[in-house]
């Protein structure tokens, strides 16, 4: 290959052009993602699930090749129920992060897989990890992932706030993803959350149809094209950009 | 061991008649001539103590250490064969920085006490092969706080509060026995540990052995070390007293 695409993706791949996130709060993680994935500019499935069990109280957000990722996310949920086997207590998020980086970074030659790990954990309560597209570990408060990300990395550093609790949590998250997916064309559809805390794992769904909104550009370029030359100037304290007539 | 000499003993893969492995239980003689180890598990974590009984005069004090460090928060003491006592080490070394690779957090003491106990019983499994001459203590703290094992050389291995292998096993554990240990200090136990060890000192038969003490817990920040020269000078020296009191 003499060049290579931003994805490393194959010729017909099944892609999850993705916005996924997870943010930590109190007393848990609220994680979510759009539900669009795609090969090429066919939309493969417009509901999918990329919030994908680990553990009981352990989950992980995939991006990247939908193939490479539900592989790893096996494996992460095979060693992780051996692990709970041998120990005979639950796995903590970090082991599990640990366990999904090193897969990443050992096949970081034939992989596109970039993964959010969260939940809960007995010894260091709620947690998020990023493990970026080589491989890595890094632990964050809250983490974007996915091609729909890099839209709102400016949202989420003016936005976020230490100290929050779950609702306001969720709304950050819901939020988020639907200026994710409303700017990148690779992600969309619905939003599916999941709230995790210690007593258990809540799932949370966001019709197409029910996402939030935000400013989507129609009122200036739309009034000042179609109204007659008059009528622009009474809306005198809308100062339109050039128009081209 | 009535069927010594009936050819049942010759391998480690052939059961006697009666369902016993002569093989394992020589492995256990070797043991029982060992100098004493002794590991207590107390209120803030785990003391190791051994008895090393010093065969020549020429020996540099300190050599053949019995006490291992196998991982930051995890210690070893061996009775037996000295150099299956090595071997073992390294085994659990291996074994605790693979656990730390994998996933990123310290290997809990059962979780190595399990797996040297599943390295050792393969040994009783092949004629190729001899059994490990040793009992072993491991003593860390993880988690869930601290823990103690006993791998003895058949493989299989148990949890407890306060462990004896070697010589003076016997005498020791009637001496552990009185003990409250899940109220003891750390400190306490050394001092314990110490008296306990020159107790168990047969001076009629051996004359010159080393005392070994090692720790780990609240008063190690949880890592595994020697008991500090003057802490193990002070316990010494009270040995010496109680055991003029007690004759």
């Amino acid at each position: 290959m003499d060049r290579i695409d931003m994805h490393r993706l194959k010729q017909g791949e099944v892609n999850l052009g993705t916005s996924i996130m997870a943010v930590q709060f109190d007393g848990g993680v609220v994680i979510g993602a759009d539900s669009r994935t795609t090969t090429g500019s066919y939309i493969a499935n417009r509901v999918t699930d990329k919030l994908t069990f680990l553990h009981d109280r352990i989950y992980c957000c995939r991006s990247g090749s939908a193939a490479d990722t539900q592989a790893i996310a096996d494996f992460g949920h095979y060693y992780l129920q051996m692990q709970a086997q041998v120990l005979g207590s639950a796995p903590s998020v970090l082991t599990a992060a640990a366990i999904m980086e090193k897969m990443c970074y050992q096949n970081k030659d034939q992989l596109s897989a970039g993964i959010i790990v969260a939940g809960w954990d007995e010894k260091a309560g709620p947690s998020v990890y990023n493990i970026p597209l080589g491989g890595g570990l890094f632990r964050q408060p809250w983490a974007i992932g996915g091609s729909g990300s890099t839209y709102v990395y400016g949202y989420c550093d003016a936005t976020y706030q230490e100290g929050w609790g779950k609702d306001e949590t969720v709304n950050f998250v819901k939020n988020t993803l639907a200026l994710a997916m409303s700017r990148d064309g690779s992600s969309g559809g619905c939003i599916r959350m999941c709230v995790i805390t210690k007593d258990g794992v809540e799932r949370k769904f966001i019709p197409g149809d029910q996402l939030p909104r935000f400013w989507e550009g129609k009122e200036i370029l739309g009034e000042a094209t179609q109204k007659p030359p008059a009528a622009i100037s009474a809306v005198s304290d809308v100062a339109p950009m050039a128009v081209e007539v | 061991m009535t069927s010594i000499g009936t050819g049942y003993d010759l391998s480690a893969s052939t059961y006697s008649p009666d369902g016993r492995i002569f093989q394992v239980e020589y492995a256990n003689k070797a043991v029982e001539n060992s100098g004493t180890a002794i590991g207590l598990r107390v209120k803030g974590g785990i003391v190791l103590a051994v008895e090393k009984l010093v065969h020549s005069k020429l020996l540099i004090p300190e050599a053949n250490r019995r006490i291992q460090t196998l991982d930051r928060h995890l210690g070893l003491a061996t009775a037996g064969l000295l150099a299956d006592g090595r071997q073992l080490a390294n085994r659990a070394r291996d074994e605790s920085s693979n656990f730390r690779d994998s996933f990123r957090s310290p290997a809990p003491v059962k979780y190595i006490a399990d797996r040297l106990g599943s390295y050792v019983q393969v040994y009783t499994l092949y004629s190729s092969v001899r059994p490990f001459g040793i009992s072993t203590i491991i003593g860390g703290v993880d988690q869930d706080g601290p823990s103690l094992f006993v791998i003895e050389p058949s493989g299989v291995f148990f949890g407890y509060h306060g462990a004896a292998v070697g010589k003076g096993r016997q005498l020791a554990k009637t001496e552990l026995e009185k003990l409250k240990l899940s109220d003891l200090s750390m400190r306490e136990a050394v001092m314990e540990a110490a008296r306990i060890i020159y107790l168990v000192h047969d001076d009629s038969k051996e004359k010159a052995f080393e005392l070994e003490m090692s720790w780990i817990g609240d008063e190690t920040k949880g890592l595994h070390v020697p008991v500090p020269k003057d802490l193990l000078a002070e316990a010494e020296q009270k040995a010496k007293a109680a055991l003029e009191d007690f004759e």
